[in-house]
C-alpha cells in the first residue's frame, strides 16, 4: 500500500512463480554445479596445470560455474519473464493499483539475482565437498566482487528487456549476448590459460573481468580494482541504457 | 462534487486526435455509461481516468484528484478493470486476489467476492488455466476487491455466458447500492440500458450525446418502429409523406418504419383510408441499439 520500490507481496508472490519455472530451477541453480561435478569427474582435471599457474582445472571450473548461474539467470531468465510481464499487460495492470509496476521490476530483479547467488553457493559448497576446492581465501573480496557481477548481469538482463518488444525477440537477443558473456567468463577456456592479449581484451568485458576478480579473491587477493572498476563502470553504463529505455507497457 | 469530472480532454497518437475535447461529469453513486464505435476513443478516456495516460490537454479529476500527479492517492479509491490484461500465468486465483487485496489500505474479504463471482471452485488454479469467462471474472473481482470508491470497467461481461452476464450485472447494481460509482465502458446496448443511469455517446473522439438510455432513444429520431405486411401495395408517395418519418424499408412485400407516435397513427389512417389490411402489424419501442446507430451515423 505504498509507492516503496520493494513490495512484500509482490516479492514473495515472484519468488514463489520463480519455484514454478522448472527451467530455471535447472539452468540457474542446478546445471552449473552438475557441470562442475562432470569436470570434476574428470580424472585430468583434478590435476594441477602449468597453463593454470599451477591451479588445478576443477580449480579454475568453481568461479566459471558461478558466472554460468549468474548470465543464464540476468541474461536469459529474467528478461525473458518481464518482456512477458510487459507483453501481456501485467505491468499496466499494476500501474492502476497504489503498488507502481517498478514493485514487479525489483522483485524481479531481487528472486533472479538470488536465484544467481543460490546457484553460486551451491557450486562453492559442491566444489569443496565433493572436489576439495578452497573456499575463496578472500571471502570479502570475493562477496564484492561476486554482487557486481550480479548486478551487472541483472542490468543487462534489464536492456534485453528494454530493447525487446516480444518476449520472441527477449530469447533471440538473450541467447545472442549469452554465448559471447559464457565465452568470455571462461566456460570453453579459463580466462587464466587464454593467450595475454586474449585476455587483456576479455578482462575489458564484464564477466572477464568478473572472472579474473573471482580468481583473484578465489586465490587471497584482494580482487583487483581494474576489474571492479570495470565492473562498475558495466554497472552503471548498462543500468543507465535500461531506464532511458525501459518502457512499461 | 463529482466523483469523475472530465472536461475538454484530448489525446493524439501521432497527429490523429484520438479524444478531441470530451467532457463529462459522473456523480457520486451512479452507473455512467460510455458508448460508441470501435476506436472511437473511448478506452483511451477511461484510461485517462485511470491514470494510465497523460493527456494532451484537458482536466480529469477523480475525487478531486489529478489521476496523474496524486496517482497513488487516486490508485487507493479506484478498482480497474482493464480491456486487455493478464496476470502471471502460473499465479493462482487465490493468490491473485491475496496479493491484490494487500495493495490497498482496507481491501474488502475476497472469498465471499470469490464466490459471488463463480471462482470459488477455482481457487487453486493457475492463471493460464482459467477459461475466457473466469479470467475475466477474475478481473471484476480484483477491480473490486481494494474497497474502492470508483470502479471503471471496460467491456466488464465481454467473454461471459448469458448466465454469468447476467450475475454479473446484478453484482455491478449492489456494489452502486453500496455508493460505489461506476464507469462503464460497453458495446452491449443491453447491458448499458440495464445498468446504466447516463450514458454518453463518443463516436470520432467527441461526444455525440449524453443523456439518459430513455432520453437517448427518445431524443433520436425514429423511436417507434412499425412493421407489416399490407394486403395491397401501397403508394410509395404516401409512404414518403407520413409525417416525423425517420426511415423506410420494403423487404419482401414487407414494409418497416420508424418514426414518432403521429407516424404510427398517420400510417393507421393510410391503411384504413384505402382499405388495406396490415397482416402481422407490430408496432414496437426502438432500442437503444437503433438509438446509438441513430445518434453515430448522424455524426460521422
Amino acid at each position: 500500500m505504498s509507492s516503496a520500490l520493494v513490495n512484500p507481496g509482490v516479492l514473495r508472490a515472484e519468488l514463489r512463480l520463480l519455484r514454478r519455472e522448472p527451467g530455471i530451477i535447472f539452468w540457474v541453480l542446478l546445471f552449473p554445479t552438475l557441470l562442475l561435478a562432470i569436470l570434476g569427474s574428470i580424472p585430468s582435471f583434478r590435476h594441477s596445470s602449468h597453463d593454470l599457474g599451477d591451479l588445478r582445472p576443477i580449480d579454475a571450473y568453481v568461479p566459471i560455474a558461478v558466472l554460468i548461474g549468474l548470465i543464464t539467470s540476468g541474461v536469459q531468465g529474467m528478461p525473458q519473464s518481464l518482456t512477458g510481464y510487459r507483453e501481456r499487460g501485467i505491468l499496466r495492470r499494476m500501474s492502476t493499483t497504489p503498488v507502481r509496476p517498478a514493485a514487479l521490476l525489483t522483485a524481479q530483479m531481487l528472486v533472479y539475482g538470488g536465484a544467481a547467488l543460490v546457484s553460486a553457493l551451491l557450486a562453492l559448497t559442491v566444489g569443496r565437498l565433493a572436489f576439495d576446492v578452497t573456499l575463496p581465501r578472500q571471502p570479502f573480496g570475493y562477496a564484492v566482487a561476486l554482487l557486481l557481477s550480479v548486478i551487472v548481469a541483472l542490468a543487462l538482463g534489464a536492456v534485453i528487456s528494454a530493447l525487446s518488444r516480444t518476449t520472441k525477440i527477449a530469447g533471440a537477443i538473450g541467447s545472442a549476448v549469452f554465448f559471447p558473456m559464457m565465452f568470455c567468463a571462461g566456460v570453453w577456456l579459463p580466462v587464466q590459460a587464454m593467450p595475454h592479449t586474449l585476455a587483456e581484451i576479455v578482462g575489458y568485458t564484464p564477466f572477464g573481468a568478473a572472472a579474473q576478480a573471482l580468481d583473484q579473491a578465489a586465490a587471497g587477493h584482494w580482487p583487483g580494482w581494474s576489474h571492479l572498476g570495470v565492473l562498475a563502470a558495466w554497472a552503471v553504463l548498462l543500468t543507465r541504457v535500461a531506464s532511458r529505455w525501459f518502457r512499461w507497457e | 462534487m463529482s466523483v469523475i469530472e472530465v472536461s475538454e480532454l484530448r489525446k493524439s497518437y501521432g497527429g490523429r486526435a484520438v479524444v478531441d475535447g470530451v467532457s463529462f461529469a459522473v456523480e457520486e453513486g451512479e452507473i455512467f455509461g460510455i458508448l460508441g464505435p470501435n476506436g472511437a476513443g473511448k478506452t483511451t478516456t477511461v484510461e485517462c481516468v485511470e491514470g494510465l495516460r497523460v493527456p494532451d490537454a484537458g482536466r480529469v479529476r477523480v475525487t478531486g484528484l489529478d489521476p496523474i500527479a496524486d496517482h497513488e492517492k487516486v490508485a487507493r479509491v479506484l478498482g480497474a478493470q482493464l480491456q486487455e490484461s493478464e496476470l502471471q500465468a502460473k499465479l493462482t486465483v487465490r493468490e491473485a486476489l491475496e496479493l491484490y487485496a494487500s495493495f490497498y489500505p482496507s481491501p474488502a474479504d475476497w472469498r465471499p467476492l470469490a464466490e459471488r463471482l463463480g471462482l470459488a471452485e477455482k481457487l487453486t488454479t493457475r492463471f493460464a488455466k482459467l477459461s475466457g469467462g473466469q479470467k475475466q471474472r477474475l478481473f471484476i473481482a480484483l477491480a473490486l476487491v481494494g474497497n474502492p470508491r470508483v470502479v471503471v470497467l471496460d467491456e466488464l461481461t465481454t467473454g461471459l455466458d448469458p448466465r454469468a452476464r447476467r450475475d454479473t450485472w446484478q453484482l455491478i447494481e449492489d456494489v452502486r447500492a453500496g455508493g460505489v460509482t461506476v464507469l462503464l465502458v460497453t458495446h452491449f446496448m443491453e447491458e448499458a440500458q440495464r445498468l446504466c443511469d447516463r450514458i454518453a455517446v463518443i463516436d470520432g473522439g467527441r461526444i455525440a450525446a449524453l443523456d439518459t438510455p430513455d432520453g437517448l432513444i427518445r431524443r433520436s429520431a425514429g423511436s417507434t418502429v412499425i412493421s407489416f405486411t399490407p394486403s395491397a401495395p401501397l403508394d410509395e408517395g404516401d409512404l414518403n409523406a407520413l409525417p416525423e418519418l425517420a426511415s423506410l424499408a420494403h423487404k419482401d412485400g414487407r414494409i418497416t418504419l420508424s418514426g414518432t407516435d403521429a407516424t404510427v397513427n398517420a400510417v393507421i389512417t393510410l391503411l384504413a383510408r384505402h382499405h388495406i389490411t396490415a397482416h402481422q402489424l407490430r408496432v414496437t419501442d426502438a432500442t437503444l441499439d437503433d438509438a446509438f446507430l441513430d445518434l453515430t451515423e448522424a455524426a460521422s
